[in-house]
């Protein structure tokens, strides 16, 4: 997509800015920003659902807005709230799916019991959706997105609201897709899942795409490569000029005093974090101030996000 | 997004189409006893009082009931589609969301809108021909006409599609936590104002009211029925009724079919 602008009417504002990317055929590929950043709004307009105001939108080579219909039999969506049919059974709604985008019916029926059993659903199968919990709901969705093997799956937010072990099971299935050569695009305010699936990923803040990279070169690019949080106890009196007498320590090129906790800071680091516990503990000393945590980190997405925007993500 | 070039599946709309009419019978094909009670007890009981009760009372003129079947299939004929439309609409857009998997078929989104229409008329059509057994079981005998099969074929179709429009039309426009509002604000005078219970004809005693009537869809279904089942009453030509019919449908389908899209597309 090229310069994508949503303004929505009434608003003052664009839902999304300006917005340029491409995605590799079979690549998973991560949206993260917080809520509102304008993904889900990326997500409708290449899914048809939501009108460009400006920029061209191709999925599978097809544009989106001059042939949605062609578009839509080249991709598949799985929202964030479900959507299923409520009045058919779970199969029913994978078979349904795969006769609205004109599978043949033998071959529906053996897709949907393939899927059925491939996620754990085959005693469910005749069970309506509405007997669903959410993270059942949204095996049912990613099935039946798959049902007439789409070439690229949206998934908006798919672990919000899961427990963990619903999200592990959503990862997997991503990851097979993504064996079978389905290209994935994957919005999330998550970093651990845009870290842990995404090859590479998006960051969004109010409508405009921030930086895109694979996620350890963003968190490479960040200055300081390993962090060390300390949480620092004793004269308060001297906290501050203890906290700026880290900053001038040598190898730390960057300090940050976490909010709301105190004497919580984190170091930035040019060399290996452990080495520096000494050298901070020592300058520490003559505050009368003592280490009562340390904890050691490479910098995350989060970080990166922080850096880029001056705020933390959630 | 991803490379240009890729063999793209060719798309047959009809099948599409077909796909998703599907889908809604299906779901009321297993519902059928509930949809059946749904849509025929108002009709039912109006039969039942003004055809059966005043007549024997005395309250009513010799034939009235007559006069009377006609429109009330005319009226379950209309307002069965009506809301067929307006309120699944509602419920598939804003609470469940379950349309979604539709809008994303691929079909141009303004025949999805096309095959709410057609099948909110398939149920007025099977609740208006249930009217007939209905009515001998009432009343004793039914006005019916060979003669008139054709015309009373092409009124009743007309008038459930108009229905489905109009209801197409409410549900889209209305917003979803005004449309119990605007139901009943809408369906008492509709009900009433169809000349489902009267000829439009003798309503030149109540000139003002005539007018009103005129401006009702219904009154046409209501009078090409009667002139297709009782034309010994006075009745609106056919003619009349069925270039009335098609310009409330092309009226309704259009803003109906917008509403929807915009509704379907932000």
């Amino acid at each position: 997509m090229e310069g994508l602008v949503k303004r929505y009417p009434k608003s003052p504002v664009n839902a999304v800015d300006g917005v340029t990317f491409s995605v590799e055929r079979g690549e998973v590929f991560g949206l993260l920003g917080p809520n509102g950043a304008g993904k889900t709004t990326t997500i409708g307009i290449l899914t048809t659902r939501v009108r460009r105001t400006d920029g061209v939108a191709r999925v599978g080579g097809i544009d989106v807005t001059r042939d949605p219909v062609r578009a839509r039999t080249q991709l598949a969506v799985v929202p964030q709230r479900t959507n299923l049919d409520r009045s058919l059974s779970i199969r029913q709604n994978l078979i349904f799916h795969a006769a609205y985008h004109r599978v043949p019916a033998a071959e529906r029926n053996r897709r949907a019991d393939e899927l059925l059993e491939l996620f754990g659903l085959r005693d469910r199968g005749d069970d309506k959706p509405d007997y669903m919990s959410g993270g059942q709901s949204q095996r049912i969705m990613i099935a039946r997105s798959m049902m007439h093997t789409p070439q690229v799956l949206f998934l908006d937010e798919p672990s919000t609201g899961l427990d963990p072990a619903a999200r592990l099971f959503v990862w997997d299935r991503v990851r097979d897709l993504r064996d079978r050569g389905t290209t994935i695009v994957i919005t999330t305010h998550d970093m651990d899942e845009a870290a842990t699936l995404t090859e590479r990923v998006g960051i969004m803040d109010h409508g405009k795409l921030l930086a895109l990279d694979r996620p350890e070169a963003l968190t490479r690019s960040l200055p300081g490569k390993t962090t060390l949080e300390v949480a620092l106890a004793g004269a308060d009196g001297n906290m501050d000029a203890a906290v700026a007498a880290l900053a001038r320590l040598d190898g730390v090129e960057r300090l940050e005093q976490l909010e709301g906790s105190g004497g919580q800071v984190r170091l930035y680091v040019a060399g290996d974090a452990p080495l520096m516990v000494a050298p901070v503990a020592g300058a520490l000393s003559g505050f009368g101030i003592t280490l009562s945590d340390v904890k050691i980190g490479e910098p995350s997405l989060e970080d990166v996000f922080i850096n880029l925007t001056g705020r933390a993500l959630r | 997004m991803s490379a240009p070039g890729v063999d793209v599946p060719r798309t047959s709309a009809p099948g599409v189409f077909l796909a998703v009419l599907w889908r809604d019978v299906f779901v009321t094909g297993r519902e059928l006893p509930v949809f059946l009670a749904q849509v025929i007890l108002q009709p039912l009981f109006m039969l039942f009082v003004f055809g059966k009760v005043l007549s024997s009372l005395g309250y009513t003129r010799p034939g009235y009931a007559h006069l009377l079947f006609p429109g009330v299939v005319a009226l379950t004929a209309l307002l069965t589609s009506l809301q067929s439309t307006a309120l699944p609409l509602v419920l598939e857009f804003s609470f469940t969301k379950e349309i979604e998997d539709r809008l994303l078929a691929p079909i141009p989104t303004a025949l999805v809108a096309v095959e709410k229409i057609v099948f909110a008329a398939m149920r007025a059509l099977i609740a208006a021909i249930f009217m007939f057994p209905i009515g001998v079981l009432i009343l004793g005998s039914v006005p019916w006409r060979s003669r008139g099969a054709p015309e009373f074929a092409v009124i009743l179709v007309l008038g459930a599609l108009v229905g489905s429009a109009m209801g197409l039309t409410m549900g889209t426009l209305v917003p979803p936590n005004r449309i119990s509002i605007a139901f009943s604000l809408v369906l008492t005078p509709l009900l009433f104002t169809g000349c489902s219970q009267y000829p439009w004809p003798t309503l030149d005693r109540l000139r003002w009211f005539q007018v009103v009537t005129a401006f009702n869809p219904l009154t046409y279904v209501s009078e090409g029925m009667r002139g297709a089942l009782v034309p010994g009453v006075d009745h609106i030509r056919p003619w009349v009724c069925v270039v009335a019919l098609l310009f409330s449908l092309a009226v309704f389908a259009a803003i109906g079919i917008r509403g929807f899209i915009r509704r379907a597309i932000d």
